[in-house]
């Protein structure tokens, strides 16, 4: 087996991952990072990321706006202390992509302009035309290059973790093209992996946003966190799941159902005027907007497309110019995807997963592991609570990619030199695991599972939950995981570029995953943020749930559920409220 | 609607090259259902999921903008996932992998050369002076913007150098989205690095090797316009040879 020695591997070249292994090289020249992806980095899944990115910059905006804006967005279940250190750090973060090059979009005068986003009350959004997160993340890569201490492994599957003496050594992982099996032994390990949107059927997600990082921490002992609050995305195209952003409708549009009416002034999110103004309407949180469709849909006011039901999302008004202008990706990706022109015709539209606000318990990015750190979509830091406000993850992982790096650094400097034989073992017998799955040629399709997983999430742990169904959830995942235990048979038994058997080490991952979501939902009696109960919890029980849930890998069995308080510093708990019933409740 | 909804078949051959076997590469023929809205991408992971498992080909994001599923359709370079089976029917298709890289397997090509050309042309931004964060962000008006905005567009999806006859028969060439990429950053007005970069655009690999087919630009899904930008640079580097784009920069005119 082939071993590479580092001080930090970095797992993930996305936004978090490209920005930790940066500041590592930044903070410590000498230190060797190993930039290690499943994917070369500038197609990892911060690219799709449209709308932009939070950053307080204008006189009539305050880092308290931001932070009332998350915490209230996050249903309470924000860390405070962690969002504090959030907002104070966004601008600072968007500056340095500034320097690096980033193209955000400019007002006449060459300063950066803002504009609204769901759920902020001030237009603090940064925004690259809507390929914010494409900038970003060519910027990072980009510049990521000058630093000759980072080491890229493009197209490397990392497959295991290895501890030993409860401290993490490195990660195993299959270089692509090869099949080869390497060791990378490393003294701190960093996890930038990314979101588990692919658990669900329709969803936002490209195909790599399988939780692995997710799967892996879990599987060696860091807990995951919140893992029931799960965001859905209420502009999404049927079918496919592609996004049409929020932006669309911070420039203005609007929903309608199939009668033409902006039902959103039905469910609190009114009135209708004046209008366009933040937290109302269609510039309402997603997760409100989800359950409008639900109940919409309910009512028989929507209207069905060959994919499912759908309503409107309206941008004509807008004028050709504008649109052309702010939202050139939607409006290709509408007339190419959809075969819809925004600019004549409504775009067809309805919610899909699109974000995990979960993930692997971090303080400040370390997780319970030493020397394993997690940030971005992959880590549950506490910034995002029961629900993650638009364009705060884009910031998220610049910010606390950064923390990433430098703790790592730090923590990477304190530990001694030194493999061991213990390492090597482990290797080897994780090494024939992997080998195993390629060799085998009975059971079940991958497809197969992934798709009946898919299925039972989105009908057991979708917007609207209830006992009977997440029952019937947790039920069918223990079932697929006992199928997957079973066999999984593959094609394709060759070690070159084998993407059936990587498809496969994922759908391991994502099962457990999976699971923690269900069972985290299970035991949640209560409705927050994106988890929200139809049965006898439809709503918020701080007395008994103003608590992190936090799921352990117990093995074959289901994971164990526990509770862990959250920090609370200046903002105490009040009702959630937008549009009319939002202005008074932030005037009180 | 019905014409829509209906599920029709298409026959897609495919490329298929394994080389773990040895055996040289060979066309697989499979037929797929199709509707409206399916494209090639989605064509090819249907063979995957349901009728065999060995196919091999790269993608992610499934909306054209992570640039990792280029591949020949019908020989012309294009992104799978923005492309639709619907336009090809009722005739046969065919899908290689993209031209003029080594294959990996089946439609997986080695990117290795690109990548690496990508890191010579010093595709970061080098300031005059480091400025502090704490002083904020460079101004930069939309009409500087403007100058560069186009070529900060590529997706490294290759397909420019799919189509360039150029890197076809002079592999050491920088290429299309690479140049391109070169001229973004020097073309930004927060950016002196001109000087930096000025040995690989000039080098006999740089922008002269470059013949002006122009085949590039039309398959650039992003209309990042790479020949544009090659053909600028034909003239920044002749002024550069006469050291005219040196004195320009020192009164303030080079971009
Ligand atoms: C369509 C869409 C639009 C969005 N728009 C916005 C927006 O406007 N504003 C906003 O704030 N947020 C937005 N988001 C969310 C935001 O983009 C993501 O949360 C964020 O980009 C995640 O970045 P990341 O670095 O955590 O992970 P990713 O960018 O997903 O990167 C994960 C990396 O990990 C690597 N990896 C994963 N598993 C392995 C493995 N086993 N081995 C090796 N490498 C591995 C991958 O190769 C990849 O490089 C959007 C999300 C979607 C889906
Ligand atoms: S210039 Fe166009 S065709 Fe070439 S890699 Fe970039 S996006 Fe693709
Ligand atoms: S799958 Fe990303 S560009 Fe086609």
């Amino acid at each position: 087996m082939q071993v590479i020695t580092c001080d930090v591997v970095v797992v993930g070249g996305g936004g978090s991952g490209l920005r930790a292994a940066i500041a590592i090289a930044e903070s410590d020249p000498k230190l060797t990072v190993a930039l290690v992806s499943k994917v070369v980095p500038m197609r990892s899944h911060t690219v799709a990321a449209e709308g932009g990115a939070a950053g307080v910059i204008r006189g009539d905006d305050s880092l308290d706006n931001h932070f009332n804006d998350t915490v209230s967005g996050g249903d309470w279940l924000c860390d405070q202390d962690a969002v504090q250190y959030f907002v104070e750090h966004c601008v600072e973060e968007l500056v340095q992509l500034e320097h690096w090059g980033c193209p955000w979009s400019r007002k006449d005068d060459g300063n950066i302009n803002v504009r609204f986003f769901g759920g902020m009350t001030v237009q603090r959004t940064w925004f690259a035309a809507d390929k914010s997160g494409f900038h970003i993340l060519h910027t990072l890569f980009q510049t990521s290059i000058k630093y000759p201490g980072i080491q890229r492994y493009d197209e490397y599957f990392v497959a295991d973790l290895i501890l030993e003496d409860g401290r993490v050594r490195g990660v195993l992982a299959i270089e692509v093209a090869t099949g080869e099996i390497v060791l990378f032994e490393a003294k701190a390990v960093i996890l930038g992996t990314g979101g588990a949107g692919r658990v669900y059927r329709q969803n936002t997600n490209a195909g790599i946003v399988t939780g692995d990082g997710m799967g892996l921490a879990y599987r060696h002992g860091a807990k995951l966190r919140d893992m029931e609050f799960v965001q859905y995305h209420p502009t999404c195209l049927p079918g496919s799941g592609i996004l049409m952003t929020e932006g669309c409708r911070g420039e203005g549009g609007i929903l309608t159902n199939k009668d033409g009416y902006r039902y959103l002034q039905d469910y609190a999110l009114g009135p209708l005027d004046p209008w366009p103004r933040p937290k109302a309407m269609e510039l309402g949180p997603r997760d409100r907007l989800s359950q409008a469709f639900w109940h919409e849909d309910q009512k028989g006011n929507t209207f069905q497309t060959p994919l499912g039901s759908a309503v409107n999302l309206d941008l004509r008004h807008l004028g050709e110019k504008k649109i052309l202008e702010r939202l050139p990706l939607i409006t290709e990706a509408a007339r190419v995807f959809a075969g819809v022109d925004p600019v004549t015709d409504p775009i067809p539209v309805r919610p899909a997963v699109h974000y995990t606000m979960g993930g692997i318990y971090a303080n400040m990015t370390e997780t319970e592991v030493p020397g394993l750190f997690a940030a971005g979509e992959c880590s549950s830091v506490g910034i995002h609570g029961a629900n993650r406000l638009g364009s705060n993850s884009l910031v998220e992982i610049i910010v606390f990619g950064k923390v990433a790096g430098e703790r790592a650094a730090a923590y990477a400097r304190t530990v001694k030199d030194g493999s061991s034989a213990g390492v090597r073992q482990q290797a080897e017998e994780s090494a024939s695991r992997l080998l195993a799955l390629l060799k085998n040629d009975k059971g079940e399709r991958v497809a197969k599972l992934r798709d009946e997983m898919g299925d039972a999430m989105e009908a057991g742990v979708g917007i609207y939950r209830q006992a009977s169904g997440m029952k019937t959830a947790i039920d069918k995942i223990a079932e697929l995981r006992a199928r997957y235990r079973a066999g999984i048979a593959l094609d394709d038994h060759s070690r070159s570029f084998n993407t059936e058997w990587l498809t496969t080490i994922e759908l391991g991952f994502m099962l457990e995953v999976a699971e923690a979501m269900a069972h985290s939902a299970y035991n949640r009696k209560e409705s927050r943020g994106a988890h929200v109960r139809l049965d006898e919890y439809k709503t918020r029980d701080d007395e008994h749930f103003l608590q992190h849930s936090l799921a352990t890998y117990t093995g074959e069995g289901p994971p164990a559920i526990s509770y862990q308080p959250v920090t609370i510093t200046k903002s105490q708990p009040r009702t959630r409220s937008y549009g009319g019933a939002g202005k008074q409740a932030v005037m009180t | 609607m019905t014409a829509e909804t209906n599920t029709r078949t298409i026959e897609i051959d495919v490329l298929r090259y394994d080389p773990d076997s040895g055996a040289p590469p060979r066309y697989q023929t499979y037929t797929v259902p199709f509707q409206h809205d399916t494209s090639v991408l989605v064509g090819l992971q249907y063979i995957k999921d349901h009728l065999d498992g060995t196919l091999t080909f790269r993608w992610s994001c499934r909306m054209a903008i992570c640039g990792s599923c280029g591949t020949m359709i019908n020989g012309i370079p294009q992104l799978s996932c923005h492309t639709f089976l619907r336009d090809y029917w009722p005739k046969k298709l065919r899908i290689d992998p993209l031209e003029h890289f080594p294959i990996i397997k089946d439609l997986a090509i080695d990117q290795t050369d690109f990548l690496n050309k990508l890191d010579s042309v010093k595709p970061y931004l080098i300031p005059k002076q480091e400025k502090p964060l704490s002083e904020g962000a460079y101004l930069q008006t939309p009409k500087q913007m403007e100058q560069y905005y186009n070529y900060s567009q590529c997706i490294n999806c290759l397909l420019c150098y799919a189509a360039c006859p150029q890197y076809g028969l002079t592999p050491t060439f920088t290429g299309p989205a690479a140049l391109a990429l070169l001229h973004r950053y020097n073309a930004d007005s927060r950016d002196v690095g001109w000087t930096a970069r000025s040995d690989v655009l000039n080098s006999e690999d740089g922008v002269w090797r470059c013949t002006l087919v122009g085949y590039c630009s039309e398959v650039c899904p992003k209309n990042v316009d790479p020949a544009h930008a090659i053909n600028q640079n034909k003239v920044n580097s002749t002024l550069d040879y006469f050291g005219v784009l040196k004195l320009l920069s020192t009164v303030g005119l080079g971009k």
